[in-house]
């Protein structure tokens, strides 16, 4: 149990043209979330971003009114990096370097440069010679590299792509009923997801989750401090980080069995072991859902259901998940509209409210080296 | 210009001469008689035919377009309505032309010595049609031929003008290069040779790919290249049907091998149709060439079948 809590959450819209900058986007989030705290800019100390932000903290910071900062750091890997942020944030606020620590992501994911385009030409760094070895193959969407996950998932438990589209229509279900979402009110049945294209097979259009402009922000504070804001804290009752031993950013193939996600089972040892908690005591799980499959493998590596189990468990609706619709119904954000779900389901607050949430699982990006979180209600 | 601009325009030329006072190259003759003959395969015509005359034979009936072509230099005696109606349709973007399809009625034999002389009418021109070739429009012409004056036979023709459909034909020199620093250059150096090369820890002996300035196992920066056997099986594989790729033409598939040395790596998967392709299945490398770039591929082999 961290001694810290996330006091506010604030988004854009979620649209596919934002026709807005990414910081005017990310400033905006900002400010709607300190707005949600009651604190004033002034009080806020550090700040936390994703090393794919192309929003510099300062500028962050002057475009709402945020002034001298103690703390600030950026977190690599894409959506990995999600719940690490508040992880930082806590940190920091525990160590006692800061104060007041708000966490960020703003893109034009949608109308800017799309991941899905894939890389083609990359720099001879260890990062770009890594991904590089897919490329002459025609191996470089982000669809690709799951697909190959995903493929083997499949045959390793003998499985059909049907377990996948468990997946889709669960979070279309939540969509639906979420005014925020993209997908509000445009459910999916199983069939809909079997018709749709292949894109990069075994992954249909609709195991790929959409693509998204907008920001989301969070404020995170110390427990003490936390409990004379406005809002009813929700604890961060456990953060982690997690690589594996050969990890890999989405071309996880070379070691293991890639029909597994070895980044999620160290972080989900490293909450169980900090919480105190298990399987059993999680109300929702908010789990990164970027691809289909990538869910399954989460529930699996978390130990909610047994290897392959995945898709049965989801499709029984015992555990709720992804209730604002997931990054396939809702917005794709990064992993950071997650975390807000989680603080929404724990405040009582979510347009899915689960009665009496009272701790959440919320996971990032998948496949690369990621992070998790167990928000819990205070006391 | 809209599509029914176009078509209003090109209907217009029905009606119109395609060739006006046309005459045959040369009379009907006997060694152009034999030719065809032995070209086609048919026996030739009887050399006396009763009540003609001796020396005169009978062209067989399905010559009748010979007489009527204008040879290599191309064709000559086209209206000026003709060739507009042509250049109408090449700014239109139908630039391309096939012959389709040929209907001949035969009214009198043609004999040699027979002068030929002929007209041809744009009977029609076709609203546009989608083919598989491409999208264009069918011109049928109808030729009335003569000998010595006298109708002998009609011979209507249609050609198909048309924009060719835009078949992707990737070529594997589009492809994206390979990412070569200096920790992966000999793997690189290794393929321009067709050797697949993997490294090897002279520490504790664990071979590796992808290639790396260091042993994931134990850590020593000591290491030396072995060429890999080159068998494998799938170990896992990708059919990628979007985005498109420059190089590649979907659906292609990727594999991850594992060769027989234990490592995986990724790499294209030929000679086998995606849907054919098993998990487990034996793979064995070849190089192939992208403009000036080698690469190891592996070639599936289906057992069982
Ligand atoms: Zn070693």
């Amino acid at each position: 149990m961290t001694a810290a809590a996330i006091v506010g959450i604030g988004a854009t819209a979620f649209t596919k043209d934002s026709g807005r900058s990414e910081l005017a986007l990310a400033a905006e989030a900002v400010r709607a979330a300190l707005a949600d705290t009651g604190l004033a800019p002034g009080d806020v100390d550090g700040m936390v971003t994703f090393t794919m932000d192309t929003s510099p903290e300062i500028a962050v910071a002057r475009a709402t009114g945020i002034g001298e900062l103690a703390f600030f750091s950026r977190v690599h890997y894409g959506g990995g990096a999600a719940c690490a942020t508040v992880q930082q944030a806590a940190l920091a606020v525990t160590a006692g370097v800061a104060d007041v620590v708000v966490c960020y992501r703003a893109f034009n994911e949608r109308s800017g440069r799309r991941f899905g385009a894939g890389v083609r030409g990359r720099e001879p760094s260890a990062e770009g010679v890594a991904l590089g070895w897919g490329l002459p193959f025609g191996l470089l969407t982000p669809a690709s590299w799951a697909a190959m996950h995903a493929r083997r998932y499949l045959h390793m438990y003998g499985l059909t792509t049907e377990v996948f589209g468990h997946v889709a229509v669960t979070d279309r279900r939540y969509a639906a009923r979420n005014p925020a979402a993209y997908f509000h009110g445009r459910p999916l049945t199983l069939a809909e997801h079997a018709a749709s294209r292949w894109i990069a097979e075994p992954l249909r259009l609709l195991d790929c989750c959409q693509e998204t402009d907008g920001g989301q922000a969070l404020v995170v504070t110390s427990l003490a401090r936390a409990r004379t804001l406005r809002r009813p804290p929700v604890v961060i009752a456990a953060a982690a980080q997690g690589a594996a031993r050969g990890q890999e950013q989405m071309t996880g193939f070379y070691e293991g069995d890639p029909g597994g996600l070895p980044e999620t089972g160290v972080v989900a040892r490293r909450l169980w072991r900090d919480s105190g908690l298990g399987p059993a005591d999680v109300d929702v799980a908010v789990l990164y859902d970027h691809f289909t499959p990538y869910v399954l493998m989460q529930l699996e590596e978390f130990g909610f259901c047994g290897p392959g189990e995945g898709g049965g468990l989801v499709a029984s609706g015992t555990l709720p998940i992804n209730t604002h619709g997931g990054q396939l119904g809702e917005a794709y954000l990064h992993g950071m509209n997650g975390i807000a779900e989680g603080v929404r389901q724990v405040r009582g607050t979510s347009v899915n409210q689960v009665p009496g949430a009272g701790r959440v699982l919320v996971t990032a990006g998948s496949g690369v080296p990621t992070s998790g979180l167990i928000l819990a209600a205070d006391g | 210009m809209t599509v029914a601009d176009l078509s209003a325009q090109l209907t217009a030329y029905e009606g119109r001469s395609a060739v006006l006072g046309g005459r045959g190259r040369d009379p009907v003759d006997a060694a152009m008689i034999r030719h065809w003959c032995e070209a086609m395969g048919v026996p030739g015509p009887d050399p006396a035919v009763p009540g003609v005359g001796p020396g005169v034979a009978e062209a067989p009936p399905a010559m009748l377009q010979v007489w009527i072509m204008s040879g290599l230099s191309g064709a000559v005696g086209r209206t000026a309505a003709y060739e507009e109606l042509v250049a109408l349709l090449d700014r239109a973007g139908c630039t391309a032309v096939v012959a389709t399809d040929c209907e001949q009625e035969y009214l009198r034999p043609l004999r040699t010595g027979d002068e030929i002389t002929f007209d041809a009418v744009i009977e029609s021109v076709s609203p546009r049609k989608t083919t598989a070739l491409g999208t264009g429009h069918f011109i049928t012409t109808r030729t009335e031929i003569r000998a010595n004056g006298e109708l002998a036979g009609i011979h209507r023709f249609r050609v198909l003008r048309y924009a060719p459909a835009r078949t992707r034909t990737a070529s594997p020199a589009e492809r994206p290069r390979p990412v070569i620093n200096r920790d992966n250059a000999g793997f690189w150096e290794g393929v321009a040779g067709h050797r697949l090369l993997i490294q090897r820890c002279t520490a504790c002996g664990r071979q590796r790919f992808p290639w790396l300035p260091g042993c994931g196992e134990c850590g020593s920066p000591l290491w030396e290249a072995v060429e890999a056997s080159g068998e494998g099986v799938v170990f896992s594989y990708v059919v990628m049907h979007h985005p498109p790729v420059p190089g590649f033409e979907a659906p292609y598939a990727v594999g991850l091998i594992e060769l027989a040395e234990g490592v995986r790596m990724i790499s294209s998967l030929v000679g086998v149709a995606p849907a054919r392709i098993r998990i487990g299945m034996p793979v064995a490398l070849e190089f192939v060439r992208a403009g000036d770039q080698e690469l190891p591929v592996f070639r599936a082999y289906e057992e069982g079948l």
